[in-house]
């Protein structure tokens, strides 16, 4: 007790002019803040995440939330956080586990990046009259082509490798069922299937009431191999072997067996209520020779009609590692950098593994342009895209595609609460509970999520022809089309971009 | 078709040698012969069907991988990984075997007349009536068990009196049963595992396995089932739950 109990994170007030006592705050929170009592709503702000959903439900706007209502002393090193963290671990003497992605405040590469556009030398495209190709194909690319004449037509010989083809070069990222919601999931599938593009599974198996999506579904095998057999490699559109996590580099995971409930171990296929453990390391590669035997047994699992991705976290060496995964018959290369979403990481990994995504990309792309075999595999880039000028510049640093995870969430209503871990999100997203599952409903959640997607895809093509770029492949890696803004010599030297006025 | 299918696969690699052996079973052979098998990784790599393999020679790493529901009998030594991941059916190795033998396997049997490398087992899983069977003839090198997570896996130690053991044994397990003939000492057992002398219905459960095992290695069962066995299972179906706090 020497320690005390640490000020209010949040705190919650009513106003009790506005307020009609209907009670939907109440029945909202499952943290339990409020309590009706007698004719008033009572608070306990003590257990409030900040999720906003009562706030949301409020229909008189009663209901105000302010950030730190008490102040520390003020100190630029000895702030709140290191300081409460302290305190927790005084008390427990364990390792802090913390949701959603990186919470340090690392300068944002992206947003010290800007974008061109045409002005009187070259002529800007009008997206509304003129056909914008924004169609990416994901996979091999064949370093050139054969011909043979057969009467008199010209004929293919050279044998395709498998392609996915999307219609926008935007996915949605594994999130596993157990990690978000059946209901969430569904949502995703039905946007992707709508805007035809393709969304991972995670390593979570695939539950059966989402085979109608399969086509556009990525099935993930990870350490923990959970959910994985041949009828589920069959299913789906492609494999993606998911070696790492850019909000946890170099851990597994760890989904608790409270999370386990029965539908989520039957796609799982492990016993209800047993924690599921995926190891850091898979324990069948442990080089880069036997991550070629993985990439290779899924492949002639699945006759090689399937393209097989590898995706890791961003990391110092992730070009010479992704360099080696270009070799490895592997049809694309994910690249998850640091600020990349989870429902549980250690705090510590969370805010201090990893690199940004912007250099990884770039120094990836680079590598692999130099090796001659960019051709290989296509790139695909995730962790912290928020915004379709993410898309935009991530492309122009060398990527194929992207890959978004948080904000998809947050079009189904995530605020980033980041209690994840607590099971009990009261937007039916990351929890199992089945009365706050059903607080999701697909039908409108799925057309957020494609809404969402669309409106990118849409500023995405403006941008583009703002810069007089009708293809999606003329902004590929076409770093002239950026600028570093107040960015240092050395990380522009990274991403092979000029300063602003040069 | 035939009954039988026979494949020399001298100097094939091992996609083409797959294609055979796929056209073969979806042609209805019950039984297939590899002859000359040497190294070809992925043998019955995601197979499926009611048909025995026969395979003559060493097959490479990764055999019968996510394979459901076949049979292979290997007259020879294995590399690493027979049944990785594997989903049913049932894998008999008349000789030794790699490392990461039945690496998340979460069905089926695999029987290996002689020893295995290291990380035996390792994260082999159950649910419901799927329930993989590990039988090592033999011994097994360190972490045996490694990450466990269900299933069984039986190691008899034929060779000597008993099996030589390694350190690790079930470290990480939380869930499963390890079964050892003979004496396990503490320091064998890896972080999160416990022992206990198997008695009762454990040894009625591993009866039945040692006669197969026999039936297949053509061996006496009356000395295995007449002795000791250890039961290595987990300290707690949570191994890491003490090692973290959250945030708030």
């Amino acid at each position: 007790m020497s320690i005390g109990s640490v000020p209010l994170r949040y705190r919650i007030s009513v106003d009790h002019d506005q307020c009609m006592i209907c009670g939907r705050c109440v029945e909202s929170c499952p943290y339990g803040v409020f309590r009706k009592e007698g004719e008033q709503i009572h608070v306990n702000s003590r257990v409030c995440v900040a999720c906003h959903r009562c706030i949301s439900m409020c229909p008189r706007d009663a209901i105000s939330l302010v950030e730190r209502p008490v102040d520390y002393r003020s100190h630029p090193i000895w702030t709140p956080q290191v300081k409460e963290a302290i305190y927790n671990q005084a008390r427990t003497g364990k390792i802090i586990l913390s949701g959603m992605g990186n919470a340090q405040d690392y300068p944002v590469i992206f947003d010290r990046l800007v974008l061109d556009a045409c002005q009187v030398t070259n002529p800007s495209i009008d997206p509304l009259r003129e056909p914008m190709e924004l169609r990416t194909y994901i996979g091999k690319k064949p370093a050139h082509l054969d011909f043979k004449m057969v009467n008199g037509d010209t004929v293919l010989e050279t044998k395709l490798s498998p392609n996915l083809l999307l219609e926008t070069p935007i996915m949605i990222g594994h999130m596993s069922y157990g990690a978000i919601s059946l209901n969430a999931q569904q949502s995703l599938a039905r946007a992707v299937t709508e805007c035809g593009t393709f969304m991972g599974t995670g390593e979570g198996g695939l539950h059966h009431s989402l085979y109608p999506y399969q086509d556009h579904m990525i099935v993930q095998v990870a350490s923990g191999r959970f959910g994985v057999d041949i009828n589920y490699l069959e299913r789906g559109a492609a494999i993606e072997i998911k070696i790492g996590q850019g909000a946890k580099p170099g851990l597994g995971g760890h989904l608790p067996g409270e999370k386990i409930c029965a539908d989520v171990s039957c796609t799982r296929m492990i016993p209800e209520g047993s924690d599921a453990i995926s190891p850091a390391p898979h324990h069948d590669i442990y080089s880069i020779e036997d991550l070629k035997q993985l990439v290779r047994s899924l492949k002639e699992a699945t006759e090689w009609k399937k393209p097989v991705f590898v995706k890791i976290a961003a990391v110092h060496n992730s070009a010479a590692i992704a360099a080696g995964i270009a070799r490895s018959s592997a049809d694309a290369v994910v690249i998850d950098g640091f600020r990349g979403g989870t429902g549980a990481a250690p705090r510590v990994f969370r805010d201090h593994v990893g690199i940004p995504i912007e250099a990884a990309v770039a120094s990836v792309d680079a590598k692999l342009r130099s090796q001659g075999i960019r051709n290989e595999v296509s790139l695909i880039a995730s962790g912290g895209i928020r915004e379709s000028a993410d898309v935009a510049k991530v492309i122009a640093l060398g990527a194929d595609a992207v890959y978004i995870g948080t904000a998809a969430l947050v079009a189904m209503g995530c605020r980033v609460c980041g209690t994840c871990y607590k099971g009990l999100c009261p937007w039916g997203i990351a929890t199992q509970r089945p009365d706050l599952v059903a607080r999701l409903d697909p039908d409108f959640a799925s057309v957020n999520v494609a809404n969402l997607i669309h409106a990118w895809t849409l500023e995405l093509s403006e941008l583009m022809g703002a810069a007089g770029i009708n293809s999606i492949e003329s902004l590929r890696g076409n770093r002239d089309r950026l600028r570093g803004y107040l960015l240092d010599e050395s990380i522009m030297k990274v991403l092979d971009v000029k300063t602003v006025g040069a | 078709m035939a009954d039988t299918v026979r494949i020399d696969a001298k100097g094939m690699h091992y996609t083409p040698l797959n294609r055979a052996i796929k056209a073969a079973v979806a042609s209805g052979a019950r039984k297939i012969e590899l002859d000359n098998i040497m190294g070809q990784r992925f043998i019955a790599d995601g197979l499926r069907g009611d048909v025995e393999i026969i395979i003559n020679g060493v097959p490479g790493g990764d055999l019968g991988m996510f394979m459901s529901g076949p049979t292979c009998i290997v007259h020879g030594n294995c590399e690493h990984a027979p049944g990785n991941t594997m989903d049913a059916g049932t894998i008999v190795i008349h000789g030794n075997a790699g490392d990461a033998v039945a690496h998340s396997m979460r069905g089926g049997m695999i029987f290996v007349r002689d020893d295995i490398g290291y990380r035996g087992g390792i994260h082999m899983k159950q649910y419901k009536e799927k329930r993989p069977i590990l039988v090592i003839g033999g011994s097994a090198r360190a972490f045996l068990g490694e990450y466990m997570a269900g299933g069984l896996i039986l190691v008899l130690g034929r060779k000597g009196t008993h099996p030589e053991l390694d350190r690790g044994i079930g470290s990480g397990i939380h869930g499963g049963k390890i079964i050892i003939r003979g004496d396990v000492s503490d320091k064998h057992l890896g972080v999160g595992a416990k022992k206990d002398d198997l008695k009762g219905e454990g040894r009625e459960e591993i009866t039945p396995l040692i006669e197969k095992f026999c039936v297949f290695f053509d061996l006496d069962p009356a000395s295995f089932i007449d002795d000791r066995y250890y039961l290595i299972t987990p300290a707690s179906a949570r191994p890491f739950a003490s090692k973290y706090t959250w945030e708030v």
